[in-house]
């Protein structure tokens, strides 16, 4: 039987059709979070609105990356053998936010470079016998911009 | 009003990965800062600590474990835990407690003992809410990650270089090399550094602190006290706790975003540099006029984005005044003549307490061999998760 693909997280992104991070607007005074903020607005300027659930960019350009090449320790469940895997920083332009995400497997740290167009996928983080647990990951933005 | 407290006695206990109870290491430090202020623990009317996370309980009320220890003798007790700067923000309450009248005599310690490898979030089970269990969860993200993502992005801004990062290891192991309280005392080439490991590119194993056991004390006193107890002191004129300003708009442990610039107006100056800003503000001195600096070098990359924070040069500048020699022992202004994080590793609650203790010793000209000739005014600044900060002005 096919494993169940859920993400590792509820309620951060959108993980069937495109992938979308899910972040929240103050209804005050605009400003959008990541991760959503539901209680309260952070900026101190603002007298504070409803917070509501809103859609982030899912292509940016690559503010910085850098990878890592020993397994990160629990709670992060490592492949073994472990593979490194790069981390990209993605700074959204409509939101003027830098987001962090894994990048997808198979594009190391060698074949990225500062301000190049990375786009939004949701991948595998880990498996169990049951479960298939995603995470939102970037990638090099493709022509068609596909989601894996 | 003055607001100026004296530092009358620093002492510390060797950093190490010791593997023994952090309490220990905290009583050796403050027996030794006594003993530097000539002074008893009956002297002594307040015990602020700096907690630690990773050490049960015991660290959570680091103050009451080390007085406890000393000898409960009745002493005014508090505990203050701010990641990094930990150590800073007792001081500062130290301060306040001085400055207010409440009393005259006050010991600052943190300790920590530290598990090998990786940081990793504290506790147990699933914790969704916990951004510091989050970043390890759903991204691996390291302290490393975060240090990895500064130095790439300092290379994109300012071409910095592989070789400029090694040479600030090379730089802070010169410096360290006979500090007796230094975890690392072996001199480092450049080709060390540039074949050691890749951690998280383009950091290699040699750019990135260890995780230490250590312990810093300081006695800090009121002036009139210090007047009828030493003839020579050293004071802290400045201490600086700020926190960012909302939109922080550089990415920081343990987040998975910045704050977002399209509606808020981004501050003039930003958090980094916000840190000594505060401290030189509060002194009344300018960045020109420090002569030693310890600053948080958590990686080589990470130190050169610290000499324009704190002032010493402009943005973009830092690897010229790196290979000019200029923040060399013997150059014009030295950075970490202790050696730095490079050569002692982070002992989390002690780390700000120990940058004290090297700018009293190295203004009162007892730094030996790495003394910074004729110092008469430092600046120590850190940064740690969740927003802190700290800088701590020392002057003669």
């Amino acid at each position: 039987m096919a494993k169940q693909r859920v993400p590792a997280i509820e309620g951060w992104f959108e993980h069937e059709g495109e992938a979308r991070l899910l972040g929240s607007r103050c209804g005050g005074c605009g400003t959008v979070f990541f991760p959503k903020e539901s209680a309260f607005c952070r900026n101190p300027s603002c007298e504070g609105g409803e917070m509501e659930e809103v859609p982030l960019s899912n292509r940016g350009r690559l503010w910085s990356f850098t990878n890592n090449c020993y397994p990160p320790p629990q709670p992060y469940v490592a492949a073994d053998p472990f593979v490194p895997y790069a981390v990209a920083a993605v700074e959204l332009e409509a939101e003027k936010m830098v987001v962090l995400g894994q990048v997808v497997p198979g594009v190391g740290v060698e074949e990225l470079e500062a301000g190049m167009e990375m786009e939004l996928v949701t991948d595998t983080l880990f498996e169990d016998d049951d479960n298939e647990y995603l995470v939102w990951k970037w990638r090099p933005a493709s022509a068609h911009g596909a989601a894996a | 009003m003055s607001k100026e407290v004296a530092v009358l006695g620093v002492g510390m206990h060797p950093w190490g990965k010791w593997g023994r109870n952090f309490v220990e290491y905290g009583v050796k430090a403050t027996r030794d800062a006594l003993a530097d202020a000539s002074l008893d623990w009956d002297d002594v009317q307040s015990v602020v600590g700096g907690g630690t996370i990773r050490n049960g309980y015991p660290g959570f009320v680091a103050g009451a474990s080390f007085a406890q220890a000393l000898g409960f003798r009745g002493t005014q007790v508090a505990t203050t835990y701010g990641a990094c700067a930990s150590g800073a923000q007792a001081i500062a309450t130290a301060r306040a407690q001085i400055l207010a009248g409440l009393a005259d005599v006050v010991l600052v310690v943190g300790a920590d003992t530290t598990p090998k490898g990786f940081f990793a979030p504290t506790g147990g089970g699933d914790r969704e809410k916990d951004p510091d269990w989050l970043r390890f969860r759903l991204l691996g993200a390291t302290n490393p990650i975060y240090f990895g993502l500064y130095a790439r992005r300092r290379m994109e801004l300012y071409g910095a270089t592989e070789e400029d990062f090694a040479k600030v290891k090379v730089k802070n192991a010169r410096h360290g090399l006979n500090n007796p309280n230094a975890r690392y005392r072996k001199a480092v080439s450049l080709e060390d550094v540039m074949t050691s490991a890749v951690v998280s590119d383009p950091l290699r194993l040699l750019n990135i602190c260890a995780t230490s056991d250590g312990a810093a004390a300081v006695v800090l006193t009121s002036l009139d006290y210090a007047r009828r107890h030493a003839t020579d002191f050293v004071t802290i004129p400045a201490v600086s706790t700020v926190t960012p300003r909302f939109p922080n708009t550089v990415i920081e442990m343990p987040n998975f975003a910045t704050d977002s610039a399209a509606v808020a107006q981004v501050p003039d100056t930003p958090f980094r540099d916000s840190i000594t800003k505060a401290a030189y503000e509060e002194a009344g001195v300018e960045p020109s006029e420090v002569n030693v600096a310890e600053v948080y070098d958590l990686s080589t990359a990470l130190e050169l984005d610290w000499y324009e924070n704190i002032g010493l040069c402009k943005p973009g500048d830092a690897e010229k005044l790196l290979r000019d020699g200029e923040t060399t022992l013997g150059g014009r202004v030295p950075v970490n003549p202790s050696g730095g994080l490079s050569c002692f590793g982070e002992a989390i609650p002690a780390q700000a307490i120990a940058q004290v203790c090297e700018l009293t010793w190295q203004l009162r000209g007892q730094a030996g061999d790495r003394q910074v000739e004729g110092a008469r005014l430092g600046v120590t600044v850190n940064q740690g998760l969740f927003g802190h900060g700290s800088s701590v002005i020392v002057k003669r």
